[in-house]
C-alpha cells in the first residue's frame, strides 16, 4: 500500500520564473560644449517604494578624461563600472597612455554587446572630450547601441528631463534660436541643477544628492548638492 | 512495487542533467525562513537586532534560531530570508576564515572585504539565476571606519547608516530614519540601545512572522559582542478596545 505513495513533480511554470532584475532607479545626464562637457547624476537608490539608502553614487571617472552614469539595475551598473574601470587600467599598462573618450565609447558598446542574450539592464551615459577637445555625450541602451549627441537624459525620469533639454539646450522648435549654438559653462550648469531639482519634485525616484562632473582640458572636477530628500 | 518517489515541492527537477553530477536543483522559494534584521550606526559603532524566530510559511517552526553572527574579528552579519541558504553561506565563510588563518601572515579579515566576497557571491549566483535566497546586513569597524552594508538575492548592495530588511523596511527604518540619521556620531550606547528596542517591539506587534525573544549585537572598536536571547516588555491593553476587524 504504502509503497504507491507518490508525489508528482512540480514543474517549472514560466509564471512562477524568478526574474533576476530590479529597477533601482535614478536619472542622468550630460550636455556637450565647445571645450567642455558636463555629466550628472542623482544618488539615490530605490527599490519600489523603499528608499534603499540617499548615497550611492551612479556615476564615475573611468579616468581623467572619462566619466560614466549609470541608471537602471544597480547591482548590474556597479559590475558594468568594475569591468570598464579594469579593462581601463588594462589599456593604461599595456599602452602606456589614457584611452580616449570615442575609444572608450566603442569598448562600452562591446562590453555591453558581449552580454547580448543576458545584458547588463543598464542605461549608460558617458562623457569626455574627443580628439578636438570638443565636447563629447555617448548615450547606450541595454545591448551596446550607441550614439554620439550633444545632450541626453537617462532614467526613471528621463521623460521629464530630455524633452527640457530639448527645449533649452537644443532650442528645439524655436525660429530664431540656431538650433546648433552650443551652451557655454555656466548656463549648462545652471540648466543641469534645474533639471534635477524638476525631476526631484514630480519624480520619486530621484532626489538626496546631486553629483556634478565638469570635464575639461584639465581634468575632472566633481561638484556634490543637496536634493530634496521627499 | 513502485518505488517510493519523494520531491520537494520548492525544487525544480531536471532529467536531462547528467546522474553523475545529480540533477539540478535551485531555490526558487524560501521555505523555512527568518524575518527582519534591524542595524544601525550609533558613537562607538555598529547595533543590530535580529529575532530568533524561523519560520516554516505560517509555522513558527524553530524557535531558538541564531540570525546574528560575527565573521572574524570586526565584523557582524545579519540575515533575513531561507535559513538553509544561509547555513550555505556561514559554511563558505568558515572556509574563507580557515584559509586566512592558514595564512598566518598578520593580515585581519576587514569588513569591508567580508562585504565585497559576500556580495559578488550574491550576484554570481543571481548571474546564474540560482540565487541565495537572503537579505544580508554586514556591520563593523573597517580601519577605524565604521561601515553598514546590504546584500540581497538580486546582489543589489548599498550603504546606509540606517539599515533594515524585510517588514523592517517598512515598519523600522522610518523610527530609525528620525532617530538616528544625521546623529549617528552622538547616539550613546544606552540610547542606541533603546531605540533598537522601539523597532523590535513595533516589528513585533505588526510582523506576524516574529518572535519576542531576540537577540542585539554590537561592533565596537573592541570587537563583536552578541547577547543571549532575551525578550521584550510588551502592552496589550490596547487590544481591548478592538472590536470586530480593525478600525
Amino acid at each position: 500500500m504504502l509503497s504507491s505513495i507518490t508525489q508528482a513533480p512540480v514543474e517549472a511554470h514560466s509564471h512562477n520564473r524568478w526574474e533576476p532584475y530590479v529597477d533601482n532607479g535614478g536619472t542622468s545626464l550630460a550636455i556637450a560644449g565647445a571645450d567642455f562637457v558636463i555629466i550628472a547624476a542623482d544618488t539615490r537608490q530605490s527599490d519600489g517604494y523603499s528608499i534603499n539608502t540617499r548615497y550611492d553614487p551612479k556615476a564615475f571617472e573611468l579616468s581623467n578624461k572619462t566619466v560614466i552614469a549609470t541608471t537602471g539595475y544597480a547591482a548590474d551598473a556597479k559590475r558594468l563600472v568594475e569591468v570598464m574601470e579594469q579593462k581601463a587600467q588594462s589599456y593604461f599598462h599595456k599602452h602606456e597612455r589614457v584611452m580616449s573618450t570615442p575609444a572608450m565609447a566603442q569598448l562600452l558598446s562591446n562590453t555591453l554587446y558581449y552580454k547580448r542574450f543576458f545584458p547588463y539592464y543598464v542605461f549608460p551615459i558617458l562623457a569626455g572630450l574627443d580628439s578636438q577637445g570638443k565636447g563629447a555625450v555617448f548615450t547606450y541602451d541595454p545591448v551596446g547601441n550607441m550614439e554620439r549627441t550633444v545632450y541626453v537624459a537617462c532614467g526613471s525620469a528621463s521623460a521629464l528631463v530630455q524633452p527640457f533639454l530639448d527645449n533649452q539646450v537644443g532650442f528645439a522648435n524655436q525660429r530664431a534660436a540656431d538650433p546648433n549654438r552650443l551652451l557655454d559653462r555656466e548656463t549648462a550648469r545652471k540648466i543641469a541643477i534645474d533639471a534635477f531639482t524638476g525631476a526631484t519634485e514630480r519624480d520619486i525616484y530621484t532626489g538626496d544628492w546631486l553629483e556634478i562632473f565638469t570635464i575639461d582640458q584639465t581634468g575632472v572636477h566633481r561638484e556634490k548638492r543637496e536634493l530634496k530628500r521627499d | 512495487m513502485d518505488p517510493i518517489e519523494f520531491r520537494l515541492p520548492h525544487t525544480i527537477h531536471r532529467p536531462a542533467a547528467s546522474a553523475k553530477h545529480g540533477p539540478v536543483t535551485r531555490t526558487t522559494q524560501p521555505i523555512v525562513t527568518g524575518t527582519s534584521v534591524v542595524a544601525f550606526k550609533y558613537k562607538d559603532g555598529i547595533m543590530m537586532a535580529a529575532d530568533c524566530l524561523a519560520s516554516y510559511g505560517s509555522l513558527a517552526r524553530f524557535r531558538n534560531e541564531k540570525r546574528l553572527m560575527a565573521v572574524g574579528e570586526t565584523t557582524l552579519l545579519g540575515v533575513s530570508g531561507d535559513m538553509s541558504d544561509f547555513q550555505h553561506l556561514q559554511h563558505t565563510l568558515e572556509g574563507l576564515l580557515t584559509q586566512e588563518y592558514d595564512m598566518d601572515d598578520g593580515q585581519k579579515l576587514g569588513t569591508k572585504s567580508v562585504y565585497k566576497c559576500i556580495s559578488n557571491i550574491m550576484y554570481n549566483r543571481r548571474s546564474k539565476t540560482d540565487p541565495l535566497w537572503n537579505s544580508y546586513v554586514i556591520g563593523g569597524i573597517d580601519n577605524g571606519q565604521k561601515f553598514l552594508g546590504f546584500v540581497d538575492l538580486y546582489g543589489t548592495t548599498y550603504q546606509s547608516t540606517t539599515i533594515s530588511t524585510g517588514f523592517g523596511g517598512h515598519l523600522a527604518q522610518p523610527i530609525l530614519r528620525r532617530r538616528v540619521e544625521g546623529r549617528e556620531d552622538e547616539i550613546t550606547e544606552e540610547e542606541a540601545v533603546q531605540i533598537l528596542e522601539e523597532c523590535m517591539r513595533v516589528l513585533f506587534y505588526r510582523d506576524a512572522r516574529s518572535l519576542n525573544k531576540l537577540r542585539r549585537a554590537k561592533v565596537t572598536a573592541q570587537g563583536v559582542e552578541v547577547s543571549e536571547p532575551y525578550a521584550l516588555e510588551t502592552n496589550w491593553d490596547f487590544a481591548e478596545s478592538i472590536v470586530g476587524y480593525g478600525s
